[in-house]
Order: C-alpha cells, then sequence, then structure tokens
C-alpha cells in the first residue's frame, strides 16, 4: 500500500478507546483510502459504530490519534469538528430523522442550515436526492410514518444532500428487503465513483459488502484481526477471516459477551453479583 | 459506618457540584449562541407558540380562580373591620407581588418545563441530537437556544396575564357577588399600588423564574439519560426541581425587595 499522505482520507494511529472498564479498542491502525469504499465489519458489539462516532469526534479517544482529510479530529475544537463534520455525513444505524419535520425538510434539512441556496435550488436538490433513494413520492411523510428501511433510505438522501467528502454508513443494509437492497449496494457504489466520494461501510451483510469493497477490516476483541481486498480475506489462511467470511459458529471469534463460566455462574446462585 | 456515610454523602455532594457545573456550562453555551438566534428567528416565534401560547389555558383559567378565592377570602377578613372598600388593594397585592409570578411559574414548570424535557430527552434518545451533530449542526444552538429564550420571554408575559385575569376574578366575586362597590374597588387598588415596589418587583421575580424554570427544563432534558426510563425520571426531576426552585428562590427574592 502506497503510503502517500494524500492518498489516505482518515488516518488512525495507536487507538485506544474504553467504555468504563471495558476496552473496545486496543491500540489499532486503520487507514481509509481515498475514493475507495472501505468495509468495517466484525461481530456485533465489538464497537463498529463506536469507530464511526471516534472518527467524527462525537467521541475522545483515551489514547491515540484520528486524522481526517489530514487534519487530526482528536482534539479538536468544537468549531474545528464543526468544519470538519461538514465535509462528512453519517448514516445513523437508525436513521435518527428529525421526528418533528417530514422527509422532505429532513433531507432539506442540512442545505438550509449550511447554504444559502434558494428555496427552488433547495427543492431540486432535495428531490433529487429522495429521487436517487426510490422515495420522491414519500416526501410528504412524517418519520413515524415510515419503515425502517424508508427511513434509513431518507437518511441517505439526506447524507449525501451536501455532497460530503465522506459518507460513514452504519449498517445501511439491515430492514432492506432484497430488491432496495440490491439498489442500495449499487447505489452507494454510484454515489461513491460518480462524485469522487470516500466510502465507510459498517456492515454484517458479508456478501453485499465484498461485493462493493475495495478494502475490508474485521474487528473483533478490540483489535483488527484481519484486512484486504474480498478475495484476498476469502483466500486468507487467517482463522478470524475463515470464520467471518464463511459465517462459522466456532473459530476464534466469540458470540459470547465476555463473561465467568456459565458454569460459575449457574453454581454461584447470585452471589457476588455486581461487585 | 459513619465513615461509609460520610463518603456516600460526599460522594452525592460532588455530584450535585458536578451537575451544576455541567448545567452552567450549558447555559453559557445557551447564551454564548444567541446570535445564531436571528438566523432561526421563526425557530423561535414557533417555541413561543408551543411553550407560551400553549400554555394560556392553563393561566388563565388557574388565575381567574386565583383571583375569585382572594376575593372571597379577602372580603371575608376584611369585612371584619369595615374595610372592605380595600379589596381590590388585597386582590391586586397579593397577585401582582407573590401569587402571580409564583403560582404562573409552578404552573409553568408542569406545563411547559416538563414538556420541554420529554421532548428534548426523546431527541436525544433517538439520537437526533447526535445526529445534528454529525451534520455540524450544534444542537445547543438549533433545539435548546430557541426553547430557553422563548421561555424566558414568554415567563413575564404569562404571570402579568395571571395577575391581571385574577384582578377582574377577584373583580368579579368581590364587586358582583358580595357587593364591593365599584369604584372604590379600583380606584383603592390605582391608589395602593406602586409601580415600581410592587408591579416591577414582581416583574423581576417572573422573569428569574422563567430563567430558572427553562434553565432546569432545558438541562435535564438534555442531560437525561437517553432511554425512555431516563427521559421519565428527567421529566420528573424538572418539575420537582424547578417548583421547588421557585418557592425558595421567590423567599430569598422577596426578602431582599420588602425585607427591610
Ligand atoms: N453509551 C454507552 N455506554 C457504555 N457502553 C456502551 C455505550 N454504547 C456502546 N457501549 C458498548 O460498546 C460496545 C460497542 O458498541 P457498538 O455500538 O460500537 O457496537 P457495534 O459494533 O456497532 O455493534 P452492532 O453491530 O450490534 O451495532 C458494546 O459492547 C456496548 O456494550
Ligand atoms: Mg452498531
Amino acid at each position: 500500500m502506497s503510503d502517500n499522505n494524500n492518498d489516505i482520507i482518515v488516518r488512525i494511529r495507536n487507538l485506544s478507546f474504553s467504555r468504563g472498564s471495558r476496552r473496545i479498542f486496543d491500540d489499532i491502525d486503520i487507514d481509509i483510502r481515498r475514493g475507495s469504499v472501505t468495509s468495517i465489519m466484525g461481530p456485533s458489539g465489538t464497537g463498529k459504530t463506536t469507530l464511526l462516532r471516534l472518527i467524527g469526534g462525537q467521541l475522545r479517544p483515551d489514547a491515540g490519534q484520528i486524522f481526517f482529510d489530514g487534519e487530526e479530529v482528536t482534539g479538536a475544537s468544537r468549531r474545528r469538528l464543526f468544519e470538519l463534520r461538514k465535509r462528512m455525513g453519517m448514516l445513523f444505524q437508525n436513521g435518527a430523522l428529525l421526528t418533528d419535520m417530514d422527509v422532505y425538510d429532513n433531507v432539506a434539512f442540512p442545505l438550509r442550515e449550511h447554504t444559502d441556496l434558494p428555496e427552488s435550488m433547495i427543492r431540486d436538490l432535495v428531490l433529487m436526492k429522495l429521487e436517487a433513494v426510490g422515495l420522491r413520492g414519500a416526501r410528504h411523510l412524517m418519520p413515524a410514518e415510515l419503515s425502517g428501511g424508508m427511513a434509513r433510505r431518507v437518511a441517505l438522501a439526506r447524507a449525501i444532500a451536501l455532497d460530503p467528502m465522506m459518507i460513514m454508513y452504519d449498517e445501511p443494509f439491515t430492514g432492506q428487503d432484497p430488491i432496495s437492497m440490491g439498489v442500495l449496494v449499487r447505489l452507494i457504489r454510484e454515489v461513491n465513483d460518480s462524485l469522487g466520494l470516500t466510502s465507510v461501510l459498517v456492515s454484517h451483510d458479508i456478501d453485499e459488502a465484498s461485493a462493493i469493497s475495495d478494502h475490508i477490516y474485521l474487528l473483533s476483541g478490540g483489535k483488527v484481526v484481519a484486512q484486504g481486498g474480498a478475495e484476498e480475506l476469502r483466500n486468507s489462511a487467517s482463522e478470524w477471516a475463515q470464520q467471518f467470511m464463511q459465517g462459522l459458529p466456532d473459530g476464534p471469534v466469540p458470540f459470547h459477551y465476555p463473561a465467568s463460566s456459565f458454569r460459575d455462574d449457574l453454581l454461584s446462585g447470585g452471589e457476588g453479583e455486581r461487585p | 459506618m459513619i465513615l461509609a456515610t460520610l463518603q456516600h454523602l460526599g460522594q452525592r455532594g460532588m455530584q450535585v457540584f458536578e451537575r451544576l457545573g455541567r448545567a452552567s456550562i450549558l447555559l453559557s453555551r445557551i447564551l454564548g449562541g444567541i446570535h445564531t438566534l436571528v438566523p432561526r428567528f421563526s425557530l423561535f416565534i414557533h417555541q413561543i407558540h408551543s411553550v407560551g401560547v400553549l400554555s394560556l389555558v392553563i393561566i388563565v383559567v388557574s388565575g381567574v380562580f386565583v383571583g375569585m378565592v382572594l376575593g372571597l377570602q379577602g372580603y371575608n377578613t376584611l369585612v371584619d373591620f369595615g374595610a372592605e372598600e380595600s379589596l381590590g388593594v388585597v386582590v391586586s397585592l397579593s397577585l401582582v407581588r407573590e401569587l402571580g409570578p409564583v403560582v404562573s411559574a409552578l404552573l409553568f414548570a408542569g406545563r411547559a418545563g416538563s414538556a420541554l424535557t420529554a421532548e428534548i430527552g426523546l431527541m436525544k434518545a433517538t439520537e437526533q441530537l447526535s445526529a445534528m451533530e454529525m451534520m455540524a449542526v450544534d444542537p445547543v444552538h438549533r433545539v435548546l437556544a430557541p426553547r430557553f429564550f422563548a421561555g424566558l420571554f414568554s415567563m413575564p408575559l404569562l404571570a402579568a396575564i395571571f395577575s391581571a385575569v385574577g384582578v377582574l376574578g377577584g373583580f368579579f366575586v368581590g364587586v358582583g357577588l358580595l357587593g364591593v362597590d365599584d369604584g372604590a374597588y379600583w380606584s383603592q387598588m390605582q391608589a395602593k399600588v406602586d409601580f415600581y415596589d410592587d408591579i416591577m418587583n414582581g416583574v423581576i421575580k417572573s422573569i428569574a423564574f422563567g430563567w430558572v424554570v427553562t434553565w432546569i427544563a432545558v438541562f435535564e432534558g438534555y442531560d437525561a439519560v437517553p432511554t425512555s426510563e431516563g427521559v421519565s425520571r428527567a421529566t420528573t426531576r424538572t418539575v420537582v426541581y424547578s417548583s421547588l426552585a421557585v418557592l425558595g428562590l421567590d423567599f430569598i427574592l422577596t426578602a431582599l425587595m420588602f425585607g427591610d
């Protein structure tokens, strides 16, 4: 991999982060190349959403540095952070639409907040983005009237409204039927290539993710356990990669949240609960 | 045993100060964002509607009843001294100095404060505030500031309306039902109620109460644990804390204003 500074849009170095006593990330390095689609995969609860929030500067790491577009996110002032965030879009896991506005106003929200465009131009842009996600006809619905999958597509339209440099998708495929899933997969790739964006994709859908990703990071237990192109991972000798790519229950990736042994837990009868 | 109790007390004390600190930081951020209200003036107007105008019904109805009760009670006391002509003074002074600001602030905390906390807390629980942050929009400026300033603006007006309808309620009972002289009710009121000492002090109180109640409401919502239980607790805290704060502050302000 070329180590040209300009080529890497997100550079994470020696990142550590804990929630209480639980170590979520333990000294990890991640590079995301400009113009690529990079997937972050890993078992539920490994901290994929947390990673996106760290990149967005919503959480502060315990140690390590995160750079976005050559600027340090960690330790940036609130004002700097807001400037940086104008260049990133984020699609939240549950959509996070503003519930007091309809679909149209939700997509128009970032445009109205950050630009002085006339209303007619905003209308064109909003309809364009909604058309792209197939929900132009739903523009007068309120968020409460949308299904989960629809809400996520509206959120996608909102995330691309400002044509950011990079978009972070937190599980965009969950709750999509096969048709809209296919459309979304293509959409993410198309948006990425035609607008020259960078996409960071958190997903559990190995087939979809490997179909559009240039690079995949596998996270588990606070470490990057494998990385590479989809093909590379599939053929990799790494047990982690093998287990994850094939969805095997047994292997190095634990299914369980860390706990004392089940037998001890049953036999203890609740003593010593909550130290 | 004693040590453990002391330790516990100390911890609670620290927590209280920590929350106070966070609330103060939030307040300074809201005040620092006052200029962002200009381009979002329609939001401010919208919030005056939902915080102020929608509280109007409960304020007016309560004001009328409180005024009527004052008329009744005042008359019964005054008539023993043959001083029922002064009913207008009693009713209006009680309202303008005390009951107007205090009762309307308590009603405001229950009606508007709890709604503010619940709304902001739910926005937090559903990640709407996070999403705004990621869109480089500061929720403190976009969501909290319009609500805070709308509360600040509405509260003195609501208190004034409360006092005004209360005086009418007292008039209705005293003059209409109990036969106090119409002219005496108004002229004594005019003669005895001082603009600076009584009305302005009442207005100052209502501004202070509006400040405290909306500050608590907005902070509790923003600081709520982002779950349904957390939001419901925060809403309860808003009502309890702001009622206590209003009553405590009322004593302090009264002592300062009318103490000597
Ligand atoms: N607000 C929080 N406070 C404490 N711990 C948290 C909080 N949010 C998340 N965690 C913990 O952080 C870990 C990582 O959470 P995260 O949401 O990043 O997982 P994820 O990889 O996105 O999982 P999923 O695929 O299920 O969305 C979890 O184990 C969770 O217990
Ligand atoms: Mg997640």
